[in-house]
């Protein structure tokens, strides 16, 4: 495998229980030869023993004991392989219990989503939902793949009517990048190998897709900011006086010798190094994490951000944001959490309500405004202390935040600053 | 022109040293859980560049089970020399000793299990409140689960169904005094792109991931080296084979195979060929279908 530009493609697979999320699955890992022999040998024997002929690809995704006993996913699970183009990150989560929670954190750091459609059923309120999800978490890439196209006879006319179904949900997306591809998990058509059936179909099967899609352009390269995570000071002998701000670019580019401003104390000062261990770089872009220094002796710390002068994130105490509610301690207005916001934290109160979403409908609601397990909506936050924002549409990286109990120290909400 | 984007193993590696980082900013008395195995000698050179110029912030903890090869020992006293590093030892006889661990009998006795006595006693002993490990996702479908940040309750349980959402680059690594963390930095990362970076890296490995000959027993599918600590039956007939180890564990689970790399290329190429997993030759994750969720939920690395 070529290792100098191989990039690393994650993704997310949203579905129900049986549309086939984990036979695609499956069929992704066993076409492209990521499945070892022992585990090919495993999975055959469970086949066997469950009466199903030839190998269920489906058990290749099988997990915790309790999710074999009930044959569910109950959290998200990470699985991985390689093609000579790429290295691929799949977040599979759980299309029924908890689907909201689940489906939001394998959405967070997923640079495409596939959505699984079943060709008997078409768009239903689960595809909607799902795409909203997608959409709200800014994922880059949607790709639809049309499922079970080998139980409709590999119908053109019913893969165009889904297509045209989807672009009716997807013009309410804010996604740009959508694609359809119509497939059989269960066959293999259009997944690693084109169809041999589907010939009315000329687009590239779904791993091609996700081999060729852009993604470069996935994290912001404009707006310069580096949230100091950590101080690194040696105290040798060698590096008396060295004071590197560690951290991870969360977009932009910094370069030796650029003006900066570090928020929220607003002092000027400029670049004089960027190292990665003991190379000096001319320049980092996100997501690389480095170790910066600077000109002038400055009081920096953990919770800081490094910008550029001319190039400055919002310093807020109030703002909106929508958010997705992940406890079962339903949302207290007026109640105290905990808020971490890229290397910052503080304490944050939920002031308002604005709206939830209707999940079924995807509606906006001002009537029922408590966010129990799962709900999304808009809420109003106000924080101790400024932090260094952006909109979550702009970055990413710095539009998002979570909450946290202090209670029981449990993430009760993932938060995109609107 | 100079590319913007990293490639595959430049944004693992990033993804890795944004963790370590965050696990010195946000914990008390954290350790790296050091085997002597390539996952956690990776896991020791992402953190020296992490934290350059300065020396790595944190000790090494050694969970000794008495049943080592005395080629990893020697590895681990002079890296832990070279870094400058302060070494903990957790000493499962020491465990036996006190009676507070019984030994395994038979055949296919191991300490393994042990580990985790001991393990939770030298955490709560050294008052550690976070332990670094080099556990990866694809190694095992219990790991497929874990978060970069994991919690354990003031027992030191693992409570799969129960985990904390992770979201983005945020890791919330609250906790309540008695309870602890696990952090995997290299949650991400294969078998096989541990292997391309120590490659890229030039990582000193032990010896024993480089083909060598010795005397070894067909036993478990697997060639286990001939040792103090195992006893031969009758029928296991010992003999010499060029070998090498895939994954390092206790002197008496793991099992070599027959090989001929003895250079990093050579192994980064045969590991590329394999159609087995890694795991396959470790007879602690043979005991059952569900071995390691069960002993990860006890407290196991």
């Amino acid at each position: 495998m070529e290792i100098s530009t191989n990039q690393l493609l994650r993704f997310t697979t949203a579905g129900n229980v049986d549309d086939g999320k984990s036979t695609l699955i499956g069929r992704l890992l066993y076409d492209s030869k990521s499945i070892f022999e022992d585990q090919l040998q495993a999975v055959a024997t469970t086949s066997k023993r469950r009466g199903i002929d030839g190998v269920d690809l489906a058990l290749f995704t099988d997990g915790l004991k309790d999710e074999r006993e009930q044959g569910i996913t109950i959290d998200v699970a990470y699985r991985y392989f390689t093609t000579p183009k790429r290295k691929f990150i799949i977040a599979d989560t759980p299309g029924h219990i908890q689907y909201t929670r689940n489906m939001v954190t394998g959405a967070s750091t997923a640079n495409a989503a596939i959505v699984l459609i079943d060709a008997r059923k078409g768009v239903t309120e689960q595809t909607r939902r799902h795409s909203f999800i997608a959409s709200l978490l800014h994922i880059p890439h949607l790709i639809v793949c049309v499922n079970k196209m080998d139980l409709v006879e590999y119908n053109q006319e019913v893969y165009a009517r889904i297509v045209e179904e989807f672009e009716a949900v997807a013009s309410k997306l804010v996604i740009k990048d959508i694609r359809f591809i119509p497939i059989s998990a269960l066959n293999g058509d259009n997944v690693v190998n084109t169809s041999k059936i589907m010939t009315w179909y000329t687009g590239a099967p779904l791993l091609d897709e996700l081999e060729n899609l852009h993604i470069s352009s996935d994290y912001n390269k404009i707006d310069a900011r580096f949230p100091v995570q950590t101080i690194i000071r040696p105290q040798s002998t060698t590096y008396r006086d060295f004071r590197g701000y560690a951290g991870r670019l969360m977009s932009g580019i910094l370069r030796p010798g650029d003006e900066i401003t570090i928020l929220p104390s607003g002092l000027q000062s400029k670049i004089k190094s960027i190292q990665l261990h003991n190379q000096e770089l001319s320049e980092a872009f996100a997501p690389m994490s480095v170790t910066v220094t600077i000109e002038d002796d400055i009081d920096v710390s953990r919770g800081d951000m490094i910008v550029r002068r001319n190039n400055l994130p919002e310093q807020a105490q109030n703002f909106d944001a929508m958010i997705c509610w992940l406890s079962s301690q339903p949302a207290q207005v007026g109640g105290k959490y905990s808020i971490m916001h890229t290397s910052n934290s503080t304490k944050a109160i939920v002031q308002s309500v604005v709206y939830t979403i209707d999940m079924e409908t995807l509606e906006r609601s001002t009537e029922k405004l408590n966010l129990t397990m799962n709900a999304i909506g808009r809420i109003r936050i106000k924080t101790a202390k400024p932090l260094m924002i952006d909109a979550y549409r702009d970055n990413r990286h710095t539009g998002n935040f979570i909450l946290i109990d202090d209670a029981t120290n449990e993430t009760v909400a993932a938060g995109m600053i609107v | 022109m100079t590319k913007f984007y990293l490639n595959y193993l430049e944004e693992l590696e990033a993804e890795a040293i944004f963790v370590l980082r965050e696990v010195v900013a946000q914990f008390q008395r954290p350790v790296i859980l050091f085997s002597g195995g390539k996952d956690s000698i990776v896991v020791t050179h992402l953190a020296k560049k992490a934290f350059f110029p300065a020396k790595i912030p944190f000790p090494l903890l050694h969970v000794d089970t008495g049943h080592n090869f005395s080629e990893t020992m020697t590895f681990r006293d002079q890296l832990v020399a070279e870094l400058g590093l302060e070494l903990i030892i957790g000493s499962v006889q020491e465990s036996i000793n006190q009676g507070k661990v019984r030994e395994e009998q038979g055949k296919h006795a191991s300490r393994n299990e042990l580990q985790i006595t001991t393990l939770l006693d030298t955490i709560e002993r050294e008052q550690i409140d976070c332990a670094i490990g080099g556990g990866r996702r694809d190694e095992e479908k219990a790991r497929a689960k874990e978060r970069f940040f994991s919690h354990r309750d003031d027992f030191g349980q693992w409570d799969p169904k129960n985990q904390r959402p992770e979201l983005w680059n945020l890791f919330n690594g609250n906790y309540h005094k008695g309870e602890h963390f696990r952090v995997f930095p290299i949650s991400n990362w294969t078998e096989m792109d541990v292997w391309n970076y120590i490659l890229k890296e030039n990582i000193q490995i032990p010896s024993l991931y480089f083909a060598h000959d010795r005397e070894v027993v067909w036993r478990n599918e697997s060639w286990i080296p001939v040792s103090e600590f195992i006893e031969l039956e009758e029928n296991e007939k010992v003999v010499t084979k060029k070998i090498r180890f895939r994954t390092l564990g206790d002197i008496t689970i793991t099992g070599g195979i027959e090989s001929t790399a003895d250079s990093l290329e050579s192994i980064a190429l045969e590991v590329a060929s394999m159609r087995q997993t890694e795991r396959g030759n470790r007879a602690d994750d043979k005991r059952s279908e569900t071995s390691m969720e069960d002993r990860k939920k006890q407290g196991y690395f």
